[in-house]
């Protein structure tokens, strides 16, 4: 009985944690930028924006693109892509852009370069050396069977 | 004879090592999963890099806003990114003041702020910028590879931005930065 009380106690005061109102958050009462909700005129250039805000990662809801993110900052940088695009820059620019500024980590589709070397020749070096495991073994099988007559 | 038996003891040894490989990349994964976290901070590759140009207006009546044309008159300063609805920015306050009080010169650029709110966070915690630019769409944070606030730049006489901040300026940190914008002097 006591267990059963102990536990009810247990549920309630989770309820009531849930139903709480959150503590105050660190976030900004601004409106979103003129172009985080709204699409440009020209739907060409649009599709390249969304694009494009598909593959750069947000800043402070790591792991989301800033496509898919509600943060004010991910808002903020889809409105600055829009706006460059709409301007005439192109997606590669934009890119080139925000690596400058915060690295080939900002991106899901990062370019060759030093810092990504390894992670564009490792599945080559893997596939290689798993080649010649291959070719050894092939090469050997007509020893084996030798060894073992049928 | 002796090459027949030397064959599967070197095999052995070569069939071992993709198990090997993959087991260290198993490793690599579980700790990369486990030491991660909370998210990791993404640290600006806009350093020793002029500060990009940009004019913010005032955040706050009677006192100037921030231009990248004010960072090369020979004097190195401060930028430092806030919000008064920045949490740990309330923390930081009090390291802003004794850094102005030891002569530091301290550009704020206040990130998506209402002009009322910043009016009380100054009010109750002090305002020790020379100027306050309101960057309403985080451009200008953007454009100086900041990820969040607050952020502290250490900008040189020349414009130069040398040191990027992540996180609250502590007190024991109070005289390292004086030294170093000392240092930048020309």
């Amino acid at each position: 009985m006591i267990r059963f009380l102990a536990w009810l106690v247990a549920v309630i005061v989770a309820l009531g944690a849930m139903l709480a109102p959150p503590p105050a958050h660190g976030q900004s009462g601004l409106p979103p930028a003129p172009y985080a909700y709204k699409q440009i005129d020209d739907p060409v250039k649009e599709e390249q924006a969304r694009e494009l805000m598909h593959e750069l990662r947000c800043l402070v809801c790591q792991g989301q693109s800033i496509a898919d993110s509600d943060a004010p900052l991910a808002g903020d940088m889809r409105s600055q892509v829009r706006e460059r695009i709409a301007a005439g820059e192109t997606p590669d620019q934009v890119r080139s852009w925000l690596v400058d500024r915060y690295g080939a980590w900002v991106t899901y589709d990062p370019p060759l370069g030093p810092e990504t070397f390894l992670l564009f020749v490792a599945p080559l070096l893997a596939l290689l050396f798993g080649g010649w495991l291959v070719l050894g073994r092939l090469k050997r099988a007509p020893d084996t069977e030798k060894e073992t007559p049928a | 004879m002796t090459s027949e038996a030397d064959k599967p003891a070197r095999s052995s040894w070569v069939l071992w090592l993709p198990f090997a490989l993959v087991l260290s990349l198993g490793v690599l994964i579980w700790w990369g999963l486990s030491s991660g976290g909370e998210s990791r901070l993404v640290e600006s590759r806009w350093i020793d890099k002029p500060v990009p140009e940009f004019d913010l207006p005032p955040a706050m009546p009677g006192q100037p806003g921030v231009s990248s044309r004010q960072f090369s008159d020979g004097k190195p300063r401060l930028i430092n990114i806030f919000a008064s609805w920045c949490i740990p920015c309330r923390v930081e306050a009090p390291q802003l003041e004794a850094l102005r009080d030891r002569g530091v010169i301290i550009e704020g650029i206040a990130i998506r702020d209402r002009p009322e709110d910043l009016a009380r966070f100054l009010a109750d915690h002090g305002n020790p910028f020379v100027g306050i630019g309101a960057d309403q769409q985080s451009a200008v944070q953007i454009a100086l590879g900041s990820s969040g606030v607050p952020e502290t730049f250490l900008v040189d006489g020349d414009g130069i931005i040398r040191e990027q901040i992540q996180g609250v300026v502590t007190a024991e940190m109070v005289p390292e930065i004086v030294a170093r914008l000392e240092r930048m002097e020309r």
